[in-house]
């Protein structure tokens, strides 16, 4: 096994360990953790085992085997960023509606206030 | 004077929507002229987290507000007007704009083809011919490149795209409260409007000159914008509506 390999196991095997502690310790929601273990897991597969990542790599056409590694881990982090951007755009929709909302109860609960008083 | 319903004897219950960021400045003037030219609608003041006294101000005016705790921008300011409306009840909703810029006496124009039912929404256009209205050379150019477009898209003239000045009825008030954008609601609005069905009508008005504060578009600024409304135009025809 050669020295490019044992980083690649031991990078992946480092980001995975981190993924299932931050689950763990209730840091990252299970929701948002889908895809990173997924990525890890299929790219520790593919660093495992020279024989499947050579095999896929030819198959799409690419002779320098690690680059297919760099791809797949670059498409990976496209669609976590999607997913987060997805993510963010719904957030801010809820946030929105949370801050017309108060207002309106504010503005009830004024109206309440006021009206006892007199 | 009282409004009637082309129907009959109900009395139409009519909100005019204030937008406000930091105008404690103009805010008076405009709540005052309202109050005197249009007796027969109630105001509410939306307050889109402004750093000055504008609620207070609005309060001590005696209209009702509604405090935003943070600001959202004009279109999310707007909807949570429109969301007030929807639910107390209202048959039509007017946007008025809290710098000056709109008059107070033109609201009466704006709320006749809406009481008749002739529109679902009329729209206050500065370039039908009233008011002496003279755009920078730039500006023109925006002006006419945005209601061209927008003109084929809904397949009737608009010439005044970027008007906040708008009477709604309970229909497009309903809706709003559904559904209303974000980044550039005046124009983005119409396509909406135009998919859901609604009818849109534009009246002659006439505006002021802003009395405080700049237009936040500038010559080299337009360009820009004018690419960024569009595109969000753009999208906007190929999203879904609820």
């Amino acid at each position: 096994m050669d020295l490019l390999s044992i980083l690649a196991i031991a990078g992946n095997g480092m980001i995975l360990l981190l993924v299932v502690e931050l689950i763990r310790r209730g840091k990252l929601k299970e929701r948002y953790s889908l895809l990173w273990l997924f990525a890890g897991v299929f790219l520790l597969i593919l660093s495992l085992s020279r024989e499947t990542l050579e095999f896929f790599s030819h198959l799409v056409g690419i002779y320098y085997s690690p680059s297919f590694l760099f791809l797949i881990a670059f498409l990976f982090l496209m669609m976590i960023t999607l997913h987060f951007s997805v993510v963010i755009s719904g957030l801010s929709e809820k946030n929105k509606k949370l801050a017309q909302e108060l207002s309106l109860l504010r503005n009830e609960m004024e109206g309440r206030t006021v009206r006892k008083s007199e | 004077m009282r409004l009637r319903s082309a129907q009959g004897d109900t009395a139409i219950k009519i909100l005019v929507i204030v937008p406000a960021y930091n105008e404690q400045k103009s805010l008076p003037s405009v709540i005052l002229d309202l109050r005197d030219s249009v007796l027969v609608a109630d105001i509410l003041v939306v307050d889109d987290g402004s750093l000055d006294a504008t609620a207070r101000i609005a309060s001590e005016l005696g209209v009702n507000v509604l405090k935003l705790p943070f600001n959202l921008g004009i279109g999310g300011a707007m909807q949570a007007g429109y969301h007030y409306a929807q639910r107390r009840g209202y048959d039509i909703a007017v946007q008025f704009d809290g710098d000056g810029q709109h008059l107070a006496l033109e609201v009466k124009k704006l709320l006749q083809p809406v009481v008749a039912g002739n529109a679902d929404i009329a729209i206050g256009s500065r370039f039908l011919g009233q008011g002496d209205y003279k755009p920078s050379f730039s500006r023109k150019a925006g002006i006419k490149v945005f209601s061209t477009i927008l003109s084929c898209i809904l397949g009737t003239r608009v010439t005044d795209t970027t008007s906040g000045f708008r009477a709604a009825n309970r229909r497009v008030i309903e809706f709003f409260s559904r559904t209303y954008p974000d980044d550039y609601p005046e124009v983005e609005s119409l396509v909406l409007l135009h998919k859901a069905g609604m009818r849109i009508a534009e009246v002659p008005v006439q505006m002021r000159e802003r009395t405080s504060g700049q237009s936040s578009i500038t010559a080299l600024r337009s360009v820009y914008y004018m690419v960024k409304v569009l595109l969000a135009v753009f999208i906007d025809l190929l999203k879904k509506t609820r």
